[in-house]
């Protein structure tokens, strides 16, 4: 009734390229960004803290790993690393110049990872499949090693840890201990926001469909003149500089410090998994994976001391977080079998169904 | 100059001047080597008959090994733990062909890859919610592996030998001799090679690929618990080994995905690698290489050579 | 879509000239000794039993292998090794026996892809989808809309090519191809599994590739009835051998020929 194709005609070009062609797919957009902002002054603070500004910033890292993965078809367990070269980066430029404003620096810590993960992508033009997700283990444990290793990376912090001194924005404290949950949400929504809408702009155009053609085909890709290196580097390039990015978010605007063990292996297989359950290839499907992944836990956590309370039999958060590893894992083969093309798929499919209710014949 | 003299001199004179220091970390290293090709054996054989990348491998290794550690303390007698372990793998390659195999056959190999890191979480989740997340010791004493060690005066210095080391070096060859037999040999044997060659022949000449994949998964399994006791009484039983256990990949790197001979020399060679580099040339970096070294070693070596050892050159078809 | 507007260099008419190409893997000769040329504007067609190198050559000439010995000149210069974007660049396209569409790609974005050589805009206005990049996808988005009317193909414009039926999907290949605006088109078997009313499309549409823009082609091909009504010359391959050379009317009355398709009696 209220989603509908008809009567929407394109006169040009132009029109039908859109990336949203349809009226109702605007509106919409419209008023998800509208209540994303309309959270932060509705929602409390355990929620904007806890759920909230994590998922988004999984969010960040899962498109940034679905760019790679998804898009080009290279895939990568070095997700975590690439995030920790993001938060280490911008660690240091705001520490060596803190009187440039903190969201610069963020930025452009997103660079340093782009420019690392493009030196790992460099063995992908030779070697393909799981092959190249053995090279990029090795990135995941050298550089993790790095963090460890050099002092320097923390300012030679005794602790050894990342930690986040106050900045501000316009006045206001948005990294620190100062810093509301609510402004940091702000801030992080806005970063996810602008970043989601470039790469959309991204994977719609000549660029998109370069790494579409390689993961498709890669050999007629290149007999139409594609080229194979320039395109691969370039979705390592921007898929880490899109990880680098959540990484410093996730440090200094969610935990508020840290140290290098979030950057594990453990962290680039879940984001792995958001991209696989969310939906390889689809922008959308990274929020639907990060959403299901991140938040599932919680939720279990709120409801199987419930279910069993009343038996006597408490729950442990360990045993939470033991049903959390099943579930992901047997999640993981079950979207594989059944849909794998994820969540973003089941959510096509919804609005193929909306778009001729009531009368699907 | 200096550092260049830290890099390819100063290792070489310091190996030359105590020799005895470099044998025992040969033989540390050779010693891990076999462990990382049982690993990886895992990994070759599964992969040569299903095709699938199982990535999961390296946790059937600590999973195996659980289920015995964890049977054992509840009061089961050792070696009936161990025939429960090999039972529990046997249906856990039942699971595996029933649930994961079966119905993701004709996909791309990918997909099935990233299925087995669904396994390997799995595996992980299951594990400690039955058995606890803390580390436990292997039952090296009730399951009779030889302990202490034995010093030798070799080349001016005392090399030490771990009987538990050279009982794992001991099985290990006698176990990839058992596999190569089998598999060379008997009638499942060749059907396994025919499977591996192509699926749809196999199928037409009336080779039950469900009941093949159950096998290799069991051989499988049952390697990987062989390596999980001997890694298990080298640094104990938790699901931290995981780490450990990836390092068979880069060996696979080396070897080539379906070379048996490839997954030993490979193993070989990345642990005693592995080991020289540490002990050598770690300390000019700070120590810790090791977490490393076997990945760069196998991404260098893929630069060079993308097939593998024992693989053969690829030619691409259009 | 308009013929290529850069003047070819060739010599005599000859666009691409094979010398002397021998192709081997290992111990296994692919093609020995095997010369030709193609002239400009002409068709011609590759034939030959199964394995008799055919997509060899095709291989070699966009660069996909390289020749073990001799040598490959085309537009007057001897080609170095290269790697297939670089023949592409210069102006080969291709189409493939087995199909190499873009499976997941719609119809228009597969042909849109062809066209990747074509577009320049830059990485800063690719983020922002505007200014010079939307201009360029819009202008290329006209030429790849041409190139769906002239394959009436414009039914299937936004369907996963994946879904379409094979024939339907050879025709997007084609169309991807043509979209690179080639001097010399490549086609690998443009007919095969096809039933006759598709083949006879397909054969209108490479007859008007060739009249309307004068494009190059060379064609493998199984089918002799579309070979003899299509081709302006003919080359016949046997064990990576050539075994004849010319006409339709001179091949099919080779005796080499004859023998080759018929088998000859010992």
């Amino acid at each position: 009734m209220f989603y509908r194709e008809a009567g929407q005609y394109k006169s040009n070009y132009k029109a039908d390229m859109a990336i949203f062609p349809l009226r109702e797919d605007k509106i919409g957009i419209g008023v998800i960004i509208l209540a994303a902002y309309s959270l932060a002054f509705l929602g409390d603070s355990f929620l904007l803290q806890a759920v909230m500004i994590p998922f988004l910033v999984f969010s960040l890292a899962a498109i940034g790993l679905n760019i790679l993965t998804g898009y080009a078809g290279l895939l990568s367990l070095g997700t975590g690393a690439f995030m920790g070269v993001g938060a280490y980066a911008c660690y240091k430029l705001m520490t060596a110049f803190p009187d440039v404003n903190v969201i610069v620096w963020i930025f452009v810590s997103g660079f340093f990872s782009a420019a690392i993960g493009a030196l790992f992508g460099l063995p992908s033009l030779r070697i393909k499949g799981f092959y190249l997700a053995v090279a990029t283990l090795a990135a995941q444990f050298f550089l993790q090693w790095c963090f460890i290793r050099i002092p320097w990376l923390v300012n030679y912090n005794v602790s050894g840890a990342l930690d986040a001194p106050l900045r501000t924005l316009f006045g206001v404290p948005i990294i620190g201990a100062t810093a509301t949950p609510q402004t940091r949400y702000l801030v992080v929504l806005t970063i996810v926001v602008v970043l989601t809408w470039l790469a959309s702009n991204l994977v719609h155009g000549r660029i998109g469909r370069a790494w579409i053609a390689i993961r498709d085909m890669d050999l007629a890709a290149e007999l139409m003149g594609i080229r194979p290196l320039q395109t691969k580097l370039l979705a390592f390039a921007v898929s880490s500089y899109y990880c680098g990015v959540a990484g410093a978010l996730l440090v200094f605007l969610w935990y508020g410090g840290a140290e290098y063990d979030v950057f594990n292996i453990n962290q680039s297989f879940f984001i792995l998994f958001m991209v696989i359950i969310g939906g390889l290839g689809s922008l959308i499907g990274s929020f639907f994976g990060a959403a299901l992944i991140f938040i599932m836990p919680i939720v279990l956590g709120i409801v199987l001391p419930a279910m069993f309370s009343p038996f006597g039999i408490s729950v442990g958060s360990d045993t939470i977080e033991h049903l959390r590893f099943m579930i992901v894992g047997a999640l993981i083969i079950f979207f594989l079998i059944v849909e794998p093309h994820g969540l973003a798929r089941l959510w096509q499919i919804g609005k193929q169904k909306l778009l001729v209710w009531p009368f699907p014949y | 100059m200096d550092i260049l003299y830290k890099i390819f001199i100063e290792p070489f004179v310091f190996m030359g001047e105590a020799p005895d220091l470099l044998l025992q970390t040969l033989w540390e290293g050779l010693v891990s080597g076999v462990l990382y090709a049982l690993i990886a054996l895992g990994f070759v054989l599964i992969f040569k008959a299903s095709g699938v990348f199982n990535f999961a491998q390296g946790i059937m290794v600590v999973f195996s090994a659980l289920i015995l550690v964890g049977l054992y303390e509840k009061g089961v007698p050792a070696f009936l733990a161990l025939l429960l372990a090999v039972g529990a793998m046997l249906l856990l390659a039942m699971a595996v062909e029933r649930v994961v195999l079966r119905p993701l056959v004709n996909q791309p190999d990918i997909i099935l890859f990233m299925a087995t890191f669904g396994l390997t979480y799995f595996l992980i989740g299951f594990g400690e919610l039955i058995f606890g997340g803390s580390p436990k010791e292997m039952i090296t004493d009730a399951l009779y592996l030889p302990q202490g060690t034995t010093e030798v005066d070799l080349l001016g210095g005392m090399v030490r030998f771990q009987h538990l080391d050279i009982a794992a070096a001991v099985i290990a060859s006698i176990m990839i001799g058992v596999l190569a037999v089998f598999f060379s040999k008997t009638r499942i044997g060749r059907a396994l090679r025919a499977v591996a060659d192509s699926h749809k022949a196999a199928l037409s000449v009336g080779i039950s690929l469900n009941q093949i994949w159950v096998i290799v998964w069991f051989a499988a399994g049952i390697v990987a618990l062989v390596a999980g006791i001997m890694w298990g009484a080298r640094s104990g039983v938790s699901f931290a080994l995981q780490i450990i256990a990836l390092k068979a990949l880069p060996v696979l790197i080396l070897g080539g995905f379906t070379s048996i001979p490839g997954a030993i020399i490979g193993g070989l060679i990345i642990g005693v690698g592995e080991k020289l580099g540490e002990f050598y040339w770690g300390p000019l970096v700070g120590g810790g290489i090791e977490t490393w070294l076997a990945y760069v070693i196998a991404l260098l070596f893929l630069l060079y050579r993308p097939q593998g050892l024992f693989g053969e050159k690829i030619i691409e078809r259009i | 879509m308009r013929a290529p507007d850069n003047p070819v260099a060739v010599k005599d008419g000859v666009l691409l000239a094979v010398e002397n190409v021998s192709l081997g893997f290992g111990g296994v000769k692919a093609l020995t000794d095997v010369s030709f040329d193609i002239r400009k504007g002409e068709i011609r067609a590759i034939i030959g039993p199964n394995g008799a190198g055919k997509t060899s050559m095709l291989n070699c000439i966009n660069g996909f292998y390289y020749p073990t010995e001799g040598s490959i000149t085309f537009k007057g210069l001897k080609r170095p090794k290269m790697r297939p974007y670089e023949a592409a660049r210069g102006g080969i396209a291709r189409t493939f026996q087995n199909v190499a569409l873009f499976k997941s790609m719609s119809t228009l974005d597969n042909i849109m892809a062809g066209r990747s050589l074509k577009m320049r805009s830059s990485f800063f206005w690719q983020l922002f989808r505007h200014g010079p990049a939307m201009t360029e996808e819009v202008a290329h988005r006209r030429v790849v809309e041409e190139i769906i009317d002239f394959l009436e193909i414009q039914h299937i414009r936004k369907t996963p090519v994946g879904r379409l039926p094979y024939g339907l999907q050879k025709r997007v290949e084609l169309g991807r191809a043509l979209a690179m605006e080639p001097d010399l088109l490549l086609l690998d078997e443009p007919m095969a599994g096809m039933n006759l009313e598709e083949k006879e499309d397909m054969s209108r549409f490479i007859f008007e590739v060739n009249q309307q823009f004068g494009t190059t082609i060379a064609l493998i091909e199984h089918d002799m009835g579309v070979v003899m009504d299509l081709s302006d010359r003919v080359v016949v391959l046997e064990y990576g051998q050539k075994i004849a050379d010319g006409t339709p009317d001179e091949v099919k009355s080779n005796q080499r020929v004859i023998d080759a398709y018929l088998g000859v009696a010992h």
